[in-house]
């Protein structure tokens, strides 16, 4: 079993209902320790994706090229930092994919090209309360997933699940990187709203492979 | 004097009125830069702007020329890397993000870059205004207890500060590029004399005694501008 350029267009739909859904608790969480701005940015980045996809005469070739114009898109109109780090990470992950049709360890390369694009634009590392906290266990558990034999969808799965677990652990960190750092301890007891993105993304990405 | 600065500044803010407000600061300062603020959303909120910081780079790198980038928060320097990445590689060769405090960094590279200065100079002088107001002790002491040797080629003159605000920004501007002008390398109480930063930070009030020491080929037409000058107390009252 193997994912194709439908996946990606379902993957890319179904990140603009989930963030247009949760966009109130974004804002809030982001409101806490941030700026507020999360889930309207997100919001509007993903409804501007789904408009230029709509807009396309041909059907995007193939799976690196739906990510390349995610990434454009969320970089031109996410106004925070979302907006660079998405943006890095689904160029990043074109540049590891590109290929028609992914297979197990063709996933977890996709994860692992976003994971490192944000890590070279953000420059956070993991434990600072960041989407990088949702982001590293969600690849790790697509490695260990995929070492194991599961489908492409199963490796999703398990990408998810981590990232959710990573989400919920954000909660009790202390921000030490982006605008919650400023907070210091304050910053504590609330949930990052990047990892909290990052699940909701990332379980878009499992529902559109099931 | 006459020509354009080779290097522009392009400063990126959250806030389009930060980013507009400081190029007028540092225009004030650097007349002959081409300073451009990229600051805010496109529709005029808080944020920044991937669309508006590729044109002002555009703009700033238009036929040929270099580009410092100064940038506020966050997510201002991930945009601004995040343009370069997208960017036409001779583009991005050409540009460079200073990490430097944003109005003081403003203010030293675009007087770094009125007195003709290259990528470098202007990209190194705004990452030193970081280090500029920290520290407790003065430029002045520092100065004071090296005392250069006498007989080296330094060209010596001291000059009583007259006008009553004494080296504040403007005067310190003024002074700063005047002495890039000169193939000389000058040091007013210790500090660099091309740096308004650092002459700034001499906290130099009226009556205050300066000494300006100088090396070089134009070391004694720079000590006697620089006397001129702050004797004819900066057109204050």
């Amino acid at each position: 079993m193997t994912l194709d350029v439908a996946w990606a267009i379902g993957w890319v739909r179904l990140s603009a209902q989930t963030v247009t859904e949760h966009r109130s608790e974004l804002i809030e969480l982001d409101r806490q320790i941030g700026d507020g701005d999360h889930g309207e940015n997100l919001h509007r980045g993903f409804t501007a994706v789904t408009a230029k996809l709509d807009a396309l005469e041909a059907p995007p070739a193939d799976i690196g090229e739906v990510l390349k114009l995610v990434a454009t898109t969320l970089m031109s109109t996410v106004g925070g930092a979302a907006g660079p780090l998405y943006g890095t990470a689904y160029l990043r992950a074109a540049k590891a994919t590109g290929v028609a049709e992914l297979d197990s360890h063709g996933v977890v390369a996709l994860l692992e090209g976003a994971l490192e694009g944000i890590v070279a634009r953000g420059k956070a590392r993991p434990g600072e309360k960041t989407m990088v906290d949702a982001w590293t266990p969600a690849v790790e558990a697509a490695v260990a997933a995929a070492d194991s034999g599961a489908t492409p969808a199963a490796v999703l799965e398990a990408a998810a699940k981590a990232a959710g677990a990573g989400a919920e652990a954000t909660v009790e960190l202390i921000a030490t990187k982006g605008r919650a750092s400023y907070l210091g301890e304050r910053s504590q007891h609330h949930m990052d709203p990047g990892a909290r993105s990052t699940e909701l993304i990332l379980r878009a990405a499992a529902q559109a492979a099931g | 004097m006459t020509a354009r600065a080779r290097v522009a500044l392009v400063l990126v803010s959250h806030s389009r009125a930060l980013a507009e407000g400081a190029v007028e600061l540092a225009g004030q300062m650097a007349p002959g830069v081409l300073l451009i603020a990229a600051g805010g959303t496109d529709d005029g909120g808080l944020g920044t702007s991937f669309d508006a910081i590729e044109a002002a780079l555009a703009a700033a790198t238009a036929d040929g020329g270099s580009a410092v980038v100064l940038t506020d928060l966050g997510s201002a320097v991930l945009t601004a890397e995040s343009v370069l990445e997208l960017a036409d590689p001779d583009v991005a060769s050409r540009v460079r993000l200073a990490d430097a405090p944003f109005v003081e960094g403003a203010v030293a590279a675009a007087v770094t870059a009125d007195g003709g200065a290259d990528l470098a100079a202007v990209h190194a002088s705004a990452e030193a205004a970081g280090g500029m107001f920290a520290g407790s002790s003065s430029a002045a002491a520092e100065g004071g207890a090296e005392a250069p040797g006498a007989q080296d080629g330094v060209v010596r003159g001291t000059v009583t500060v007259r006008n009553p605000l004494g080296l504040h920004a403007r005067p310190a501007a003024v002074l700063a590029r005047m002495l890039a002008g000169y193939d000389a390398k000058v040091q007013v109480n210790g500090a660099n004399g091309a740096s308004v930063l650092a002459l700034m930070k001499l906290g130099a009030t009226q009556g205050h005694e300066l000494t300006v020491e100088a090396e070089g080929p134009q070391a004694q037409a720079a000590v006697s501008a620089f006397v001129e000058a702050v004797e004819g107390g900066f057109g204050e009252a």
